[in-house]
């Protein structure tokens, strides 16, 4: 009776270990997996920025050839802009792009502001073109860096909870970095008026 | 920001607690009406089962056939890139700023200003504006209405309020069947043979049953309602996070309700759907009264409101 009675117990222990066994390894899988997913996440978030600043520097060329054509004599400030864009296409460090990419921001206001002087070039198709896909190039580089960091910061307050931070810490994740440049003025407004 | 997350996550909370009081809902008036119609509690459990099946089956054509359908009751005509660079514009500095691919975009020929959305998730999504709304706002306004738009895609409003019309169309339906029922074929037969103890009992169970199917509709088409604002919140709310500019949306909130051009009859069905509710030919807004619980649309003035307490909060 009491040799059945303990080994009934015996399997019981047995069985509910085995099951906790099981979740803890479920819920590892699960964690896990969801901090990769957050991490790629971050990955390609960073990448969306890079497509739109890409996306400016080709825009650049067009817009400079069309002003040349209306107010080609306003050389230092054309200059700023090209010079902006070098500077941009050359860096090689976050910092170094950071203040070429604030460069390009500052002189293309200058150019665009230059612009209300020249009521021809202000009526011309292209130019307004231009002017739109620029402005809206600015606003995306703005969004996709807002989005980048709410991304890392899901992430990292995912790493940082109890209890995916154990999974976390035990595999090494480390936290992301913010995107921190200007970041007070473009919550206060996301948008640029040239 | 902080103020954005709780925000969304106690609509969100709001709206899982509606869906579930409907499923309850739905099971206790299949029960009841099994019940009643078979004189059995027994019959409980296949009403129930068969509420469920035919819950899901409607569902899944909603999903599947709903958002073209609207599309094509709406008249709207899709755009391209270049038939409009500044609306594409800026649809998509917002599907950037909140992680989304690009919806298809769409016009509606009419001067009134309105817009929405539909899609069953974001990978199929479709935005509609009107073309008076697309004319008479500004930029800044427009971006307002577009994220609201987008953040019913982003939080799966769509499928959300599909589903809730889908729940609403069942109870309606089980209430009518069950009427039916009670009426030309409880009376005879079975719950009449179960002995005089049971008649009174089963008296009891057909008068709840009639009674329950008489309000259960009304009371579906309230909680539907109830959770169509919660949902015009929640988007207003989230586009305000998506902006970081509350004050573009409230302005064009402002702008829509000062509109005075009709959208007509044609948007009755769909009237929900809407930033607004459309305005109908006899110039008041489709549907209840605003601010009444027969309104599927808060306030305009109170989500104005909200959004300006946001952006004051912010800076």
């Amino acid at each position: 009776m009491i040799g059945q009675a303990s080994g009934g117990v015996a399997l019981i222990v047995f069985l509910g270990l085995g099951a906790i066994i099981v979740i803890v390894a479920l819920w590892f899988v699960v964690t896990y997996n969801g901090l990769v997913r957050l991490r790629n996440a971050v990955k390609n978030a960073w990448s969306q920025i890079d497509v739109q600043l890409k996306r400016r520097y080709d825009l650049i060329p067009n817009l400079v050839e069309t002003v040349k054509g209306y107010a080609g004599h306003e050389k230092t400030t054309l200059e700023r802009v090209v010079q902006a864009r070098q500077a941009g296409i050359a860096a090689t460090t976050v910092k170094d792009q950071a203040a070429a990419e604030n460069m390009i921001t500052g002189a293309l206001r200058q150019l665009f502001a230059l612009s209300e002087a020249y009521p021809n070039l202000k009526a011309n198709e292209n130019f307004l073109a231009l002017q739109e896909e620029l402005s809206s190039t600015e606003n995306k580089i703005s969004f996709s860096r807002q989005y980048y960091n709410d991304t890392v910061q899901t992430f990292n307050t995912r790493q940082e909870m109890f209890p995916a931070n154990l999974v976390a810490s035990m595999l090494g994740f480390q936290p992301a970095e913010f995107f921190e440049i200007e970041l007070a003025a473009e919550r206060e407004a996301p948008k640029v008026k040239f | 920001m902080a103020q954005f997350e709780s925000l969304i996550a106690a609509n969100k909370r709001n709206s899982i607690i509606l869906v579930l009081l409907f499923i309850l809902f739905i099971t206790a008036l299949g029960a009841l009406l099994g019940w009643a119609i078979w004189g059995d509690p027994r019959a409980a459990i296949p009403s129930i089962v068969l509420a469920l099946v035919i819950s899901l089956i409607s569902a899944l054509i909603g999903y599947y056939v709903g958002p073209s359908a609207v599309l094509a009751m709406s008249g709207a005509r899709k755009i391209s890139r270049d038939d409009d660079p500044q609306l594409y514009n800026i649809v998509d500095e917002l599907r950037l700023a909140s992680g989304l691919p690009m919806p298809e975009l769409y016009v509606m020929d009419t001067p009134a200003m309105n817009a929405f959305a539909t899609g069953r998730d974001p990978e199929h999504a479709s935005v509609v504006v009107t073309s008076g709304l697309r004319e008479r706002l500004g930029r800044d306004e427009l971006q307002g209405v577009l994220a609201h738009e987008l953040s019913h895609v982003r939080n799966f409003d769509i499928r959300f309020m599909t589903l809730m019309a889908v729940l609403v169309g069942v109870v309606v339906l089980m209430a009518d069947i069950g009427m039916r029922a009670i009426f030309y074929g409880g009376g005879r037969g079975r719950s009449r043979s179960s002995g005089s103890g049971g008649g009174v009992l089963m008296l009891v169970v057909i008068l709840l049953a009639i009674v329950l199917a008489i309000i259960a509709p009304l009371f579906a088409t309230l909680i539907q309602l109830a959770t169509s604002r919660q949902r015009e919140f929640l988007a207003d709310a989230s586009a305000a996070r998506m902006t970081r500019y509350p004050e573009g949306l409230a302005r064009a909130l402002e702008a829509l309700a000062a509109d005075t051009h009709e959208m007509g009859e044609a948007s009755r069905a769909t009237s929900h759907m809407f930033i607004v509710k459309p305005l109908m030919a006899n110039g008041r807004r489709t549907g209840g009264e605003s601010g009444s619980i027969w309104s599927s649309h808060p306030p305009i003035e109170e989500r104005i409101a909200r959004l300006r307490a946001i952006g004051n909060v912010e800076g």
